[in-house]
């Protein structure tokens, strides 16, 4: 039964896939949408129905199908496991994902390839339910690697644009370089612990028998950077901002909710392996803060509003690893929750915002839009609220409890951490201000045609903003049901009360001044001052630097991708030429030296042949004379 | 019942080909390429039952050779893609006007049969005879219905001819000298040589030289890309698919055991080389402007790893390099097919003329796509099994060399997929491209389906071979 449905689960979204695939042209387009969005649906069912079981028994399921590939040191299974971790993170996948789908029926109505689009969405969810729900590591890989391809494919959906192609390639190359350190961590796993099997790794780790401290470290660093590159943290994370090339809805579910967490994910799935490496952990805590503060200077002066909601996810990403770093897995958890919420509903709501502007991306190029579009408005103006950390929206309770555990842990990130969060409240009332309040600055021609998008848009933002309202409550201080949820996951790990003390309440205020702040200034600037951000010529001096993202790509460009290039066409013009001349010389060298035999030189094939087969009966004679 | 039934097969569907005259020639040669694909089937459900499928017969006896065969899991392996790929070979010269028919086909199924017997040969001469039968009638196809200028197609494929034979000169030596040793040419005879360390060294060298050029690692490489490039399609895919593996075959059943303290003392350098040229095969693709080329390096780097599996001596390096030399004829094939479909219609292989195919024909760009990722070892794909298995087999070795055999998977996305955006991507291409047709597509899909199959469940295969590896590993290490 539990064998049955778990296949559904993960099936579901495949059979949409082939049926879309290969019939999705004749299927039409609503049929189509109906089928891709049904698909995830009834996988947010069958989750449902298991979670609600989990949440009884509390009794983790594994299924085993068969063995799948033979390598001498472990068992690899085709196998699943359906334990709180998995169970929860496949709640959000599943149900995200189904809104998504609902959401893109519109989206995407005017394409002439629809049905692919859902083609692939539905084949990314199939690949990410895989990744969650893999009972170990390489069958986690096969989802991990699929996601991957599902994002080359979205990215690269309009593929008559070889930018967005560029885009696509460059996601799928950077991953891979994170996928190379996901693979050699496997390696050392199975390596160290002659399993690669989850339940079977805890269970050892746990009993405390293996003490091999240097491998567990060198994994560690490993298994991070396929986590960085996978969440794009630096210095992994260029390819997410470019990633934007996709359709919206692409960058709303893979690029902010559900993809980009797998890395938070796979160190949660492992985080008795990351305890035993505290400088690995460490690391990672210092990595997370830079990146947060990082990506969100950048968003700063951004002028593309999904560049602005890319940098905030890399930003937000930063936070979660951040904790992670920290040790604290069930905040990260919890964060990657929230976000899932606001984040996706700030991408649909820019998606609302551009489809309403025809493909407009460019803020500098929109405002006033509330009154034409009052849901859209107010469902990212609460997202807003939210991931600005105001009280009491989802937002602020998951990212307080980063901030607080990054206090007790080391204070310069604490530092590090508040400011990223207070550029945040910055730049997302920026980008509601310029989008949203003053005048409309488009052309005449699209201010005619502003409209509120219809319901099957309309509808996820609702309900995704109320998430993000509300979200919170799955883990307040001192009750928090999620770590109550959670702490079969961690049995090693005391259940951890979130009593506050005076310490907690001041943290709070001073983070919520801040985020408070940085409204303010928004609000100051581009609503009581009315500004807009000039063209790209006019950004100098700081602003210049962060508005080229600190010149990233072209450092990138510059240490990696030209001299590979130039060492590829030194390898093609003068070794392989070399090389090719010297076997020739050696050629040359021997017809000098055998000047007599030249005359025998026919150049017939059959000659030669003929040679060879008359010296081959030599040797044989010879032998046979000799021996 | 034992398994020269199927060399007979192949032999007699060579000789009816050519008789069959050039109307029929492909469609016998299809048939029979078929047939010998069931004769492999049936052949291996006999020896899955348990039943000895070795022949030994006694042939020239002084000195002594013998024909005898050896059908264990290693071979069989080696004879389903020699079995699959035939058929799927024949089947895609049927979209291209074939002078001289009866030759063509009929030397294709020669070639089939050659190497066949050599991967099936368990005495040392007559395994010699079968590997340079097999170098005879891809000469031909080569030369004769190859493409491009005729005086430098000559050169490249005469190039190929003389250093391959060179080559294996040295195996033939190697072979003699074994021979006044032991007093036969046997396998087991050969295995159970009592040699010096410096009798194996120059052993494991002369078998080297044949190895290292059929293979082919780097330097000896250079013959490989404009042979790919000159040859007919065909040609193409008889060498990448099936030709090339008889190298690394050999590796495993003769190179290793005969000379295994020579093995296991040079082992680093003799994997060294096989990362090399991964990276270097990996590199040269980049900037490669001829599709055939750029997928020449790429095989470079793949064999490049899979040589260095082999030479990491332990059972996950023989498994996955079986594994994958499987997985990367079935790929390598399929690919080179994509760039004959291309170049059908396009009329070139140059990369910067195509472009823009993906929307007139969205079939065919699916199908390219997905051997592309499958190329690329995509996890799901038969090529990740291997590459994962040898990838681990190398780091038991050490991690670096995992790590910089690891690099196999960022390298050759990058080349891939550029080579994928470059010809199928972008704006609609102002030539009309019709979408593959339904041989086209028959061939496109048993390889695709070959390598999806194997993907999520290699187990039937991994079964198959572990136990006849396991048996070479304790030669081995004896």
């Amino acid at each position: 039964m539990d064998t049955t449905l778990a296949l559904v689960l993960i099936l579901a979204p495949l059979f949409g896939f082939l049926l879309n695939i290969f019939f999705g042209k004749q299927l039409g387009k609503t049929l189509s949408g109906a089928i891709g969005t049904f698909t995830v649906i009834v996988s947010f069912a069958v989750t449902l129905y298991f979670f609600l079981n989990i949440t009884e028994t509390n009794q983790a399921i594994q299924v085993k199908l068969f063995d799948w590939i033979a390598i001498s040191d472990f068992k690899v299974d085709f196998g699943f496991l359906l334990d709180h971790l998995s169970l929860l993170w496949l709640m959000f996948v599943t149900g995200i994902g189904a809104l998504i789908h609902l959401y893109s029926i519109s989206y995407m109505h005017d394409d002439e390839n629809m049905h692919k689009f859902f083609a692939y969405l539905n084949l990314f969810v199939f690949f990410m339910i895989s990744l969650v729900i893999g009972s170990n590591l390489l069958i986690m890989f096969i989802g991990w690697e699929g996601v991957g391809l599902c994002s080359y494919l979205l990215i690269g959906f309009w593929y008559k644009n070889q930018d967005f192609n560029d885009a696509a390639k460059k996601a799928f190359i950077m991953n891979r370089i994170g996928d190379l350190g996901l693979l050699v961590g496997i390696f050392i796993v199975g390596f160290v612990f002659k399993t690669i099997d989850f339940a079977e790794l805890k269970t050892i780790v746990l009993a405390g028998t293996m003490n091999n401290e240097m491998w567990i470290t060198i994994a560690a660093i490993a298994l991070f950077i396929g986590a960085a590159g996978k969440s794009a943290q630096i210095p992994l994370y260029t390819w997410l901002p470019d990633a934007m090339a996709g359709p919206t809805p692409v960058s709303a579910l893979i690029h902010a909710a559900t993809m980009v967490t797998a890395g938070i994910f796979m160190i949660t799935r492992l985080y008795f392996l990351f305890d035993l490496a505290p400088l690995v952990q460490d690391a990672i805590a210092i990595i997370g803060a830079i990146t947060s503060l990082v990506a969100a200077t950048i968003a700063l002066v951004q002028t593309d509003i999904k560049k602005v909601l890319a940098y905030s996810t890399v930003s937000q990403l930063g936070l979660m690893f951040l904790a992670l770093g920290m040790g604290a897995y069930e905040i990260a958890v919890f964060h990657v929750i929230t976000h899932a919420f606001f984040k996706a509903c700030l991408f649909l709501g820019s998606g609302s915002v551009i489809h309403a502007l025809h493909n407009e991306q460019d803020m500098r190029k929109m405002g006033g839009l509330r009154k034409a579009m009052p849901i859209t408005f107010i469902t990212m103006l609460l997202s807003s609220l939210a991931i600005s950390g105001i009280f009491p929206l989802a937002g602020f309770w998951s990212k307080d409890e980063i901030l607080m555990t990054a206090f007790h842990g080391n204070p310069v990130l604490w530092v590090i951490g508040s400011l990223a969060s207070i550029f945040t409240a910055f730049y997302m009332f920026r980008l509601m201000f310029l989008t949203f309040f003053n005048d409309f600055r488009g052309t005449e021609e699209q201010k005619k045609h502003l409209h509120e998008s219809p319901a099957l848009i309309t509808f996820p933002l609702i309900v995704l903003a109320i998430l993000a309202t509300v979200g919170g409550l799955i883990s307040l201080p001192g009750n928090s049901w999620l770590n109550h949820y959670l702490a079969p996951f961690f049995p090693n790990k005391e259940h951890i009360a979130h009593a506050l003390g005076q310490t907690e309440y001041i943290l709070m205020a001073i983070a919520t001044v801040g985020a408070l702040v940085g409204i303010g200034v928004a609000y100051a600037k581009y609503m009581k001052q009315n500004q807009v951000p000039g063209a790209d010529a006019t950004f100098t001096g700081i602003s210049k630097v962060l508005y080229n993202k600190y010149y990233v790509d072209e450092i990138y460009d510059a240490i990696f991708v030209k001299p590979i290039n130039a060492l590829s066409n030194f390898f093609r013009d003068f070794v392989e030429v070399g090389l090719s001349a010297f076997v020739f010389g050696f050629g040359k060298v021997a017809n000098e030296l055998s000047f007599q035999g030249k005359k025998l030189q026919t150049g017939s094939i059959g000659f030669y042949l003929f040679i060879f087969v008359i010296g081959f009966c030599a040797i044989i004679s010879y032998l046979f004379i000799e021996l | 019942m034992d398994i020269s039934l199927l060399l007979i097969i192949l032999l007699v569907g060579a000789i009816a080909t050519f008789l069959a005259g050039d109307k029929m020639a492909s469609k016998v040669a299809l048939f029979f390429g078929l047939v010998s694909l069931g004769c492999t089937l049936y052949l291996l459900s006999l020896f899955n039952a348990g039943q000895n499928l070795d022949l030994t017969m006694a042939w020239i006896t002084k000195p002594v050779i013998s024909f005898s065969l050896k059908a264990d899991g290693l071979a069989f392996a080696m004879l389903l893609l020699n079995g699959i790929l035939t058929p799927i070979i024949i089947l895609s010269s049927f979209g291209n006007e074939v002078k001289n028919a009866k030759n063509f086909y009929a030397l294709i199924l020669f070639m089939s049969f050659a190497m066949a017997g050599t991967f099936l040969a368990s005495d040392g001469l007559l395994y010699y005879i079968f590997w340079e039968l097999a170098l005879i009638p891809i000469y031909f196809i080569a030369l004769i219905w190859g493409n491009g200028d005729a005086e430098e197609r000559k050169k490249a494929v005469v190039k190929f001819f003389i250093y391959t034979l060179a080559g294996s000169l040295f195996m033939l030596t190697a072979f003699i000298y074994l021979y006044s040793k032991a007093g036969s040419f046997q396998l087991e005879a050969l295995y159970n040589l009592d040699l010096s360390a410096d009798e194996q060294l120059w052993i494991f060298l002369a078998f080297f030289f044949a190895y290292a050029v059929k293979i082919p690692l780097i330097p000896f490489h250079t013959w490989q890309a404009n042979v790919y490039q000159k040859a007919p399609t065909v040609g193409t895919m008889l060498l990448s698919g099936i030709m090339l593996k008889m190298g690394l075959y050999s590796v495993i059943r003769w190179q290793l055991p005969i000379a295994p303290m020579a093995a296991k003392e040079y082992m680093n350098i003799f994997i060294g080389l096989g990362i090399a040229g991964v990276i270097y095969g990996s590199i040269v693709a980049l900037r490669q402007r001829d599709i055939k080329k750029l997928l020449a390096y790429s095989s470079l780097a793949h064999v490049g790893l899979i040589a260095a599996g082999t030479y990491a001596l332990n059972l996950d390096g023989f498994r996955g390099a079986v594994l994958q030399m499987m997985a990367h004829g079935f790929v390598v094939v399929g690919l080179f097919f994509a760039a004959e479909i291309i170049y059908r219609r396009l009329d070139t292989r140059i990369i910067s003329e195509m472009g823009g195919i993906r929307t007139q024909a969205p079939a065919f760009a699916s199908m390219f796509m997905i051997l592309v990722f499958a190329s690329i070892s995509l996890p799901s794909t038969f090529n990740f099994i291997g590459e994962f298995t040898v990838l681990y087999a190398l780091f038991q070795v050490d991690m670096w060399f995992a790590i910089l055999g690891g690099l196999t998977i960022i390298l050759g996305a990058y080349y891939m997929l550029k080579l994928y955006q470059h010809s199928m991507l972008g704006e609609t291409n102002t030539k009309i491209f019709k979408d593959v047709t339904f041989s086209e597509g028959l061939v496109m899909v048993s390889i695709i389906g070959v390598i999806m199959f194997f993907g999520f469940y290699p187990k039937p295969l991994t079964d198959l071979i572990t136990p006849s590896l396991e048996t070479i590993l304790l030669q081995i290490n004896r």
